[in-house]
């Protein structure tokens, strides 16, 4: 075995086990995941035949509705329920008797109430059987029908929202693949982790939120580092191509998503945060939502300044427009990608945080929407930093603004048949430069 | 823990017709692959309309079964002709963010409850596949087989229907990659441009390696769909294509016989893992680990083995290393 195989062994080796010890650390740390919470194909499966169960499935026209808040009242208990993704929610209660189980009104999706409004609160009767189910049917909303200018300015709002967050996301991916070329698809997985993350600190240790950012967001660098020192780096000396490291991504997100699930179990992780609501004109929105807003915003500013302003932005920008070159003049090329991969984690991380605390999450959650982050780097020109921000305001506003027109289970379609669309009309992306079309 | 049951289990896998789907996809994917340099990363899009064509075929139009599989396979090339115009003159990396998007977006509008009616939305269609079972020749109330490996009369034909489709999928491909048309394919995997100043429209080369490659897959949807008798949106995920691309990975992407072999030895291992795995939890080995979380574990060794064979021996089990360049 020749040196640089046994380097290259060594590196993987390490990159493997580093992973395996942070599971192995987190593992013990969090008993009760792994017990308490099954995967979601059969959220019955972790609960004994003696337990006393409350459950449901919550459906709007057969559609499953996540993210649903029930709450649980009666004989002491109290608590609340979530719906999955497949519209299913279950709770257990410890005595028997009569529960009051009212659906939180404002958890429902916007333009949806209950078919029957006055019956927005069941009963659940245990004192005889061990398992009640309830239905809550789901219809148009009949509170209140708004008029379309309205519904747009909340959708823009929404829209907004989503693509400020998306951006935060793609920057990392298009800095990754501007400096080194890597199509990256496990970088999904980097804010899985870093909402999961936000879920174990602020939602299970209650640690205040500022502290939970920083922790997570240190964690995702420091995960961009491990990910860049143990695998991609030994690829790149070995000279592997971009096309091979792109599958290498691929069967590195399965390994880190599967293991996720392993961990932290199939559902939906609810992630308490400040859901008091706030009125801004028509749009009805959450501190959340602003604060999200307000920290993206703030977040894309501090990435404009660091790549036009700083030494190390401007080398970045450097090694984007062309590695050797940059090289020739002095400029140390596996520092700045070393950088940009930690950079990459915890913006990404960052992402997560800002996602899980508005839409929950679960295992999937980054491989749900590392599509649309690709339509938004791809859209806005690959390898540009500013592209990718104007790209993904654009998936965000195409993906909210879609549901006026077309049914809500659609509008992911929507965004990445525009992808498509942009491709086929102007593959290089709306401010990307000709030449990286290849 | 009983090594004769697990291994039998794993014997089992290795024949049933699921492994033939996957067998088909994987000839497809050699042809897109491994002869033309094509990432595409939507094949379980084409399985999904085979399967879908032909079951809205039988269910909404009420065709026979065979104008049906045709309806599919007419609605599989015009799937790749979409697919291909607009990304087969771009860089390879865009063809592959293309496809993958092309197959999510047809799985949305499979599930979708607008189309319900004719697509049955989330829960799929059933209840088509009378008219194959009715084809069968074989008398029912026979045991075919020995031992543990007996089958019903419908598990043997439909297995014999779909490793004969897998035998004459394999001598096409041979013969096709031997004919000069699949020399151009290949001079187009090795160099675009030196084949474009040979004066051959590479355009369309690749425009129709995309939709041979998809027909198989096609094929291969079918028989996963006939054998389960019904065809859902999630059975055809991202996932499905990954599996895909890891067997034909580990056959050799640019061989006639890669794509048999890399499936049969790739489900080979994962069943006797998994069954291993299973064993050492009931003898208390394992406690940490719950029966779903054993089955979970089958994606992370799919995950690895891609990783470590693209890194390590790109080539496959059968490939030459020269055969396999990966950058179109």
């Amino acid at each position: 075995m020749d040196i640089r195989l046994a380097n290259r062994a060594r590196g993987l080796a390490i990159f493997f086990g580093t992973l395996v010890t942070l599971f192995a650390m987190l593992l013990p740390a969090l008993p009760s995941f792994a017990a308490s919470e099954s995967p979601s194909p059969a959220p019955s499966a972790s609960y004994s035949k003696d337990s006393l169960l409350i459950r449901g499935t919550i459906t709007n026209e057969k559609v499953p509705v996540a993210g649903v808040k029930l709450h649980i009242t009666g004989n002491g208990f109290d608590g609340i329920a979530t719906s999955g993704e497949d519209g299913k929610w279950i709770i257990e209660v410890q005595k028997k008797g009569v529960y009051d189980v009212e659906v939180m009104l404002d958890s429902l999706p916007k333009g949806v109430g209950l078919q029957d409004p006055t019956k927005n609160i069941r009963q659940a009767d245990l004192s005889v059987v061990n398992v009640a189910g309830l239905l809550f049917p789901l219809g148009k909303d009949t509170r209140v029908i708004q008029p379309f200018g309205e519904q747009l300015v909340i959708r823009i709002w929404s829209g907004l929202n989503l693509g400020l967050l998306l951006a935060v996301a793609a920057i990392g991916i298009s800095l990754i693949f501007g400096t080194t070329g890597l199509t990256n698809f496990a970088h999904g997985e980097m804010l899985t982790i870093g909402a999961l993350l936000t879920w174990v600190f602020y939602t299970n240790m209650n640690l205040p939120i500022l502290i939970v950012a920083v922790i997570v967001m240190a964690l995702g660098g420091a995960f961009g580092y491990v990910q860049d020192a143990g695998l991609w780096k030994p690829l790149r000396k070995k000279r592997i191509g971009l096309n091979q490291m792109m599958i290498v991504s691929i069967g590195f997100s399965i390994v880190a998503r599967y293991v996720l699930l392993i961990i932290f179990g199939g559902e939906t992780k609810v992630i308490s945060g400040e859901f008091q609501s706030i009125q801004l004109g028509p749009i009805n929105t959450t501190v959340n939502s602003v604060v999200s807003m307000g920290v993206s915003l703030v977040t894309l500013a501090a990435i404009a300044l660091f790549l036009t302003r700083t030494r190390i932005g401007k080398a970045t920008r450097a090694v984007s427009d062309n590695a050797a070159l940059a090289a020739s003049t002095g400029i140390d090329v596996e520092r700045i990608i070393r950088i940009v991969w930690v950079v990459a984690g915890a913006l990404t991380a960052l992402a997560g945080i800002l996602y899980g605390l508005q839409f929950q999450a679960n295992w999937m959650t980054g491989f749900q929407i590392l599509l649309l982050l690709f339509a938004a780097v791809t859209l806005g020109g690959l390898g540009t930093a500013l592209g990718a921000t104007v790209g993904a305001l654009i998936i965000g506003f195409v993906v909210e603004l879609s549901v006026l027109f077309i049914p809500a289970d659609l509008k992911y379609a929507a965004s990445l048949i525009i992808l498509v669309l942009v491709l086929l009309f102007r593959p290089q992306g709306v401010l990307g430069k000709k030449q990286r079309i290849g | 823990m009983d090594f004769g049951a697990i291994l039998t289990l794993a014997v089992k896998e290795l024949i049933s017709p699921i492994t033939v789907t996957y067998v088909l996809c994987a000839i497809g994917l050699s042809v897109h692959f491994g002869y033309t340099g094509l990432l595409n990363f939507g094949q379980a899009a084409f399985a999904a309309i085979g399967g879908y064509g032909m079951a809205i075929g039988i269910l909404t139009f009420g065709w026979p079964i065979w104008i049906s599989a045709i309806f599919a396979l007419f609605c599989s090339t015009i799937f790749a002709l979409i697919l291909g115009i607009p990304t087969l003159r771009l860089r390879a990396d865009y063809l592959a963010i293309v496809t993958i998007a092309a197959s999510e977006i047809f799985r949305y509008f499979m599930t979708t409850i607008g189309f319900a009616k004719v697509t049955g939305g989330s829960n799929g269609l059933s209840q088509f596949g009378g008219e194959f079972w009715k084809l069968n020749p074989l008398p029912a109330d026979v045991e075919y087989g020995f031992g543990p490996f007996t089958y019903r009369n419908d598990q043997i034909f439909i297995m014999l229907v779909g490793w004969v489709l897998v035998a004459i999928c394999a001598v096409l491909v041979w013969l096709l990659m031997r004919s000069p048309w699949g020399r151009v394919l290949r001079g187009i995997r090795e160099d675009e441009d030196a084949v474009r100043s040979l004066g051959k429209n590479v355009f369309v080369y690749k425009l129709q390696a995309l939709i041979f490659g998809g027909i198989f897959a096609s094929i291969g949807g079918m028989i996963f769909v006939l054998n389960l008798s019904n065809v859902q949106p999630q059975s055809w995920g991202t996932t499905f294509t990954f599996m895909i691309w890891t067997v034909l990975l580990l056959g050799g992407a640019a061989t006639v016989l890669g794509p048999v072999v890399g499936t049969l030895v790739f489900f080979f291992i994962l069943s006797l893992t998994q069954g291993i795995l299973g064993g050492l939890k009931d003898i208390g080995v394992l406690p940490f680990l719950s029966d779903p979380q054993i089955g979970q574990i089958r994606f992370i060794l799919i995950g690895l083995a891609l990783m470590l064979l693209v890194i390590f021996r790109p080539q496959g089990i059968f490939g030459n290393k020269r055969e396999l360049q990966f950058n179109a």
